[in-house]
């Protein structure tokens, strides 16, 4: 439980707490607090018309509405996810910026960490394999009959010198 | 009859590619040497035949030539000069003439730098080259003709977008380009191997200048495309987890895996296939990224189904060489040798672990950068990856790289001594110990982990010099010893220095941006003040001016620190009549350990005009970090065993090598 705690506070500490944005000055809500939330809650949503741009980042007219729209939820007394969850119903899941976890991105959230996983055993594997190799090269030096005789021949062979 | 010459001309190179990808591979199958020795020539004339075709083009937009449909709808007679030459790779056509003439430039460069290479390994070299050049100029004159003629000609062009006219954005495309070509390098040299069955140290080191040069071009055109999106797009983001981003990312993740392990290869004789797999994945990624960014899939799944034909092209290309040559991979590696055994703990095995973390972390981008597509492809529900989901796969997988990175270069091949390596690093664990430590003293606002970030990055930037100092016996010999082994480095060592304090100094500056931001959103009349982190603004006027192709409505921002006078500071915003769009122009004050950014945005009813400015902490170490891993690119670039050439192969057939293929 801890160990979850602190990953998920590791996951999320780097996001920044102000981040930047074309909001303009007549947007913003006079509560600082509120403001704050409205932010955050902004950064993860999408500006539906735009490339990959959160409604915080983009100066579309539908971002703008959005923002206010988010802004007037959270005056409602909404929670950060009641926002979120009053845009999903009205736009669907491709308004978030952070997919959920859900069976269609399954792949997706476990996909990195799951090649990670396959790469570190390829990993062990491969150093576990050459050592056997190592063991059976310096412990087990016999050779072959057709080797032996190989190498006699080609001792036979050498003019001295 | 320019254009009808580039064109010509650009028919004759793919004539001369299908020349270069045939003989010297039948060549070298069969042992002919005349045959082996026509690829020097081909890829000679290949680079002359693209470089008339790419001179016409340029003539074409310098002198305006709007019978060009091209011309026509991208440059105009107003534009300034720059921004007509950088027009030329503006646009989707452009840029595939510049992409096929680096990939000339580059097979030319190995012909005629090559002869030194074993004359089956170049010939299949520049065969393999020349089917790259092959397939995208057939890409190019199937589906992407630069020299469509327009008639009636327009008077007037439609202008090039203007936040594409920008001296930085100039630039950014040959860079980045030159980065995504040069994996064609590598690629062709792994497919060589791969054809003659053998991989050696020779082949290793013949191998990494061309990684090296890749690299650092995709790292200058990676830092100046960030910088641009910095200054330009006029919220002071400097990543934002963009397909187009990541589509360069992915190839720079792969190439700095595939640096890493070559060194292995080369000094080692070790992970030789794996090496291969990555320089294939390298290319195949470029290939990825320039299938994202030219076909139109990235706008809407469903725009790339209504106009095809270069989208399926590309992915046709994409699937011949990456289908191609990981079947032949699969193939053929099992019949590489592998070389030289090491434990776990030893400059090869960091080496892997770099590796895992750098694939892992490009395979993380390139899931999250395709999920939605495929997503979307088999039917499912449309979803967005966003800068979040990166965020959260990509700190975990970059946070211990970052704290390996020093141990690496102390470590001993085979057998490492970890104690040891951290006895040598203890000065710059104190460091950044102490960085942290006061950073937590000081700061009181921004993330917890911020501090422990700005730790990492001095660990790096110290780290790295550690390393020399610790080569050098910097305080535990003479200076005149010190002094002596100093001169007697190789350019490597210091080159690694370099790229590894640049990464912490990039470090630094990610972290500072990302952490310690402040912003200002205020409206403000003529006259009016603000102030943020200890700076006072005061919009002392907003006016208009002209530009060369644009009309600016310009702020006066009087910038003032403890009532002392620092600048004044002009934001804009632009309107391009041509091409009816309007762009803002960031004002930026920077002291080189953080920038003050001013945005000037839309007046209201009151005669009030919208400002905002930000203050980001360590802003210009971002790129100043990303420009010192470059030029530690180019330090290793110049080291003396690169130039001089890899030792004779061995001269012996035993049953050690696999049999070559014939």
């Amino acid at each position: 439980m801890k160990l979850s705690a602190f990953l998920f506070a590791l996951l999320f500490a780097l996001t920044p707490a102000t981040a930047f944005a074309v909001i303009s000055p007549d947007e913003k809500l006079s509560d600082p607090g509120l403001e704050a939330r409205a932010r955050e809650v902004s950064k993860e949503l999408r500006c539906l018309v735009c490339q990959n741009e959160s409604i915080d980042d983009s100066d579309a007219e539908l971002a703008k509405d959005l923002r206010m729209l988010v802004r007037k939820r959270i005056l409602a007394g909404d929670t950060n996810e009641e926002v979120k969850q009053y845009l999903v119903a009205r736009y669907g899941e491709f308004v978030l910026m952070r997919p959920p976890f859900q069976p269609a991105t399954w792949l997706l959230w476990l996909g990195p960490g799951a090649i990670l996983l396959g790469g570190a055993v390829g990993i062990v594997l491969f150093l576990r394999r050459s050592s056997r190799r190592d063991e059976n090269a310096t412990g087990n030096p016999a050779l072959s009959e057709a080797e032996r005789r190989r190498l006699d021949e080609i001792v036979k062979n050498d003019p001295p010198e | 009859m320019i254009a009808e010459t580039g064109h010509f001309a650009l028919v004759l190179a793919l004539a001369v590619a299908l020349v270069q990808m045939i003989l010297p591979a039948y060549g070298a199958w069969k042992g002919d040497h005349a045959m082996m020795r026509v690829g020097t020539p081909a890829a000679l004339a290949q680079l002359a035949l693209v470089a008339i075709a790419f001179l016409a083009l340029t003539l074409a937009f310098v002198v305006s030539d709007f019978s060009v449909a091209l011309v026509a709808n991208n440059s105009a007679v107003d534009k300034p000069l720059i921004f007509k030459i950088s027009g030329v790779w503006g646009n989707h056509e452009g840029s595939m003439v510049l992409w096929v003439l680096i990939l000339a430039l580059y097979g030319a460069l190995v012909a005629l730098f090559g002869r030194n290479l074993p004359d089956r390994l170049k010939a299949n070299v520049l065969a393999v080259q020349g089917s790259v050049g092959v397939a995208f100029l057939l890409f190019i004159l199937a589906t992407s003709d630069p020299f469509l003629r327009l008639d009636p000609a327009p008077f007037e062009g439609a202008g090039l977008n203007p936040i594409l006219q920008d001296r930085a954005l100039a630039f950014h495309p040959p860079w980045l380009y030159a980065g995504y070509v040069g994996f064609s390098m590598t690629f062709s040299f792994a497919i060589a191997a791969l054809m003659e069955g053998r991989v050696d140290a020779a082949w290793a080191r013949w191998v990494r200048p061309w990684a090296l040069a890749a690299w650092l071009a995709l790292t200058i055109g990676i830092a100046m495309g960030s910088w641009w999106a910095y200054y330009t797009l006029g919220w002071g983001g400097f990543w934002f987890w963009d397909p187009v981003e990541n589509a360069s990312l992915m190839p720079w993740l792969a190439g700095t895996a595939l640096l890493h392990s070559a060194i292995v290869a080369e000094k080692r004789g070790a992970l030789k296939s794996w090496t291969i797999l990555l320089a294939i994945l390298a290319f195949s990624l470029s290939l990825v990224g320039t299938f994202l960014v030219r076909s139109g899939v990235l706008t809407s799944v469903h725009a790339f189904a209504v106009s095809p034909a270069r989208g399926v092209f590309v992915l046709a290309i994409l699937g011949v060489f990456v289908g191609g040559s990981l079947t032949l991979y699969a193939w053929r590696a099992p019949m590489l040798k592998t070389g030289g055994l090491f434990a776990p703990i030893s400059r090869e095995g960091a080496l892997l672990f770099n590796n895992l973390l750098l694939t892992a972390s490009a395979a993380a981008v390139f899931i999250g950068t395709l999920y939605p597509l495929l997503l979307d492809a088999v039917g499912g529900p449309k979803i967005t990856v966003g800068p979040p989901f990166f965020n959260t796969t990509f700190v975990p997988l970059w946070a211990p790289l970052l704290v390996m990175v020093p141990f690496g270069p102390m470590m001993s091949w085979k057998r490492g001594d970890i104690v040891a390596a951290g006895q040598r690093l203890i000065f710059a664990a104190g460091a950044a110990f102490v960085v942290c430590l006061v950073l937590y003293g000081v700061v009181s606002d921004g993330p917890w982990l911020a501090p422990i970030g700005m730790g990492v990055a001095v660990w790096l930037v110290i780290g790295a010099l550690s390393e020399i100092a610790w080569r050098v016996k910097l305080f535990t010999a003479p200076a005149g010893e010190s002094w002596r082994r100093a001169r007697g480095l190789p350019r490597a060592a210091w080159g690694t220095m370099l790229a590894h304090g640049g990464l912490g100094i990039a470090v630094a500056g990610i972290v500072g941006v990302t952490a310690w931001k402040s912003e200002r959103i205020v409206a403000l009349p003529e006259g009016g003040t603000t102030s943020i982190s200890g700076y006072e603004l005061t919009l002392e006027k907003v006016g208009t001016r002209g530009g060369p192709n644009y009309d600016a409505t310009t702020g006066v921002v009087r910038v003032e620190r403890g009532g002392e006078f620092v600048t004044f500071l002009l934001p804009e915003r632009r309107r391009y009549p041509t091409e009816r769009q309007e762009k803002t122009e960031p004002a930026i004050y920077t002291t080189g350990f953080s920038d003050l950014y001013v945005v000037l945005g839309e007046g209201n009813r009151a005669g009030e005009w919208a400002l905002r400015a930000y203050v980001n902490p360590l802003a210009p170490f971002i790129w100043l970090g990303g420009m010192v891993m470059a030029l530690g690119g180019l330090v290793s670039l110049t080291d003396r065993r690169l130039r001089v050439g890899a030792p004779q192969r061995a001269r012996t057939k035993g049953r050690s090598a696999a049999a070559p293929a014939e």
